[in-house]
């Protein structure tokens, strides 16, 4: 398995700890699901702790893109925390810094949502 | 065919899984050749988007066409050519990720990204069909072409 992803709830937040590779393939599968089923769910507050993650590619990139629309088009948001320095480089690259709300502390990620 | 001392080549078949055995090639010869850690992610990050997108735009998953990587160590850099054998295409045409309409946009960000990481990215057309991308990385001066005077490094992983 690519991604590891733990699903830890804090009030009417969703934290999804991830780790290891969101790539072509299946790690970017499994983020897909992992949004999917929450959406499914009603649960549209999310917050994607990225410390774990070691790689993502363009496809991992556009997967984030992709959760981040369909989170804002189900009338929540998709917020990440601790991206690594390379998942920022990343984001910087492809001007997609300023789409995406980045925390680097949990407690202010969960607090944004109030 | 007969292979100068310094040339690497791999084949696998068009299967995403194979993409870690062409990177982890690439680890190996970045730092065989010595490329500083930080370096070589990039390098590996850009070898995965090229080889990606020939697995899955070139030649659209067709596990019978095969996607051909050859590392060539040179004394100023190293330079890294991946073939599709698909239909090809204009580069050119490609939308701009970073065209504010398209900020949005799952994919195409690629390019973009090995463009980024490394000093050369050219694509042209192969005359036998396919695309060719050409991507190089210039090395710190001062850093030796590692002996690869055992004979020619082949690699191949549909086994042929």
């Amino acid at each position: 398995m690519q991604l590891e992803i733990r699903e830890r709830n804090v009030g009417d937040v969703v934290v999804l700890e991830m780790f290891g590779k969101i790539t072509i393939g299946e790690g970017s599968l499994q983020l897909r699901d992992a949004v999917g089923k929450l959406l499914d769910g009603g649960r549209n507050k999310i917050i994607l702790n990225l410390g774990g993650v070691t790689y993502v590619d363009s496809s991992g990139i556009g997967e984030l893109v992709s959760r981040h629309t369909t989170t804002k088009n189900a009338g929540g948001r998709l917020k990440l925390l601790h991206p690594t320095k390379k998942i920022k480089d990343l984001l910087m690259i492809t001007k997609l810094l300023t789409v995406f709300e980045i925390h680097e502390d949990e407690q202010a990620a969960l607090d944004s949502f109030q | 065919m007969m292979l100068a001392e310094n040339v690497v080549e791999l084949t696998i078949a068009s299967q995403l899984e194979f993409i870690d055995l062409v990177t982890t090639l690439t680890d190996n010869i970045t730092s065989m050749v010595g490329f500083d850690e930080e370096s070589a992610y990039w390098i590996n990050m850009a070898v995965r988007e090229s080889v990606a997108n020939a697995v899955e735009h070139g030649n659209k998953y067709d596990t019978q066409k095969s996607v051909d990587i050859r590392f060539t160590i040179g004394v100023d850099a190293l330079r890294v050519t991946v073939r599709d054998h698909g239909e090809g295409f204009d580069p050119a045409t490609l939308p701009d990720p970073l065209d504010p309409n398209n900020l949005l946009n799952p994919a195409g960000r690629g390019i973009l990204y090995m463009r980024t990481f490394m000093d050369g990215v050219d694509y042209e057309r192969h005359p036998e069909g396919g695309m060719i991308v050409s991507m190089s990385k210039r090395r710190a001066p001062k850093q030796p072409i590692p002996d690869l005077s055992e004979g020619d490094h082949k690699h191949d992983a549909v086994g042929n």
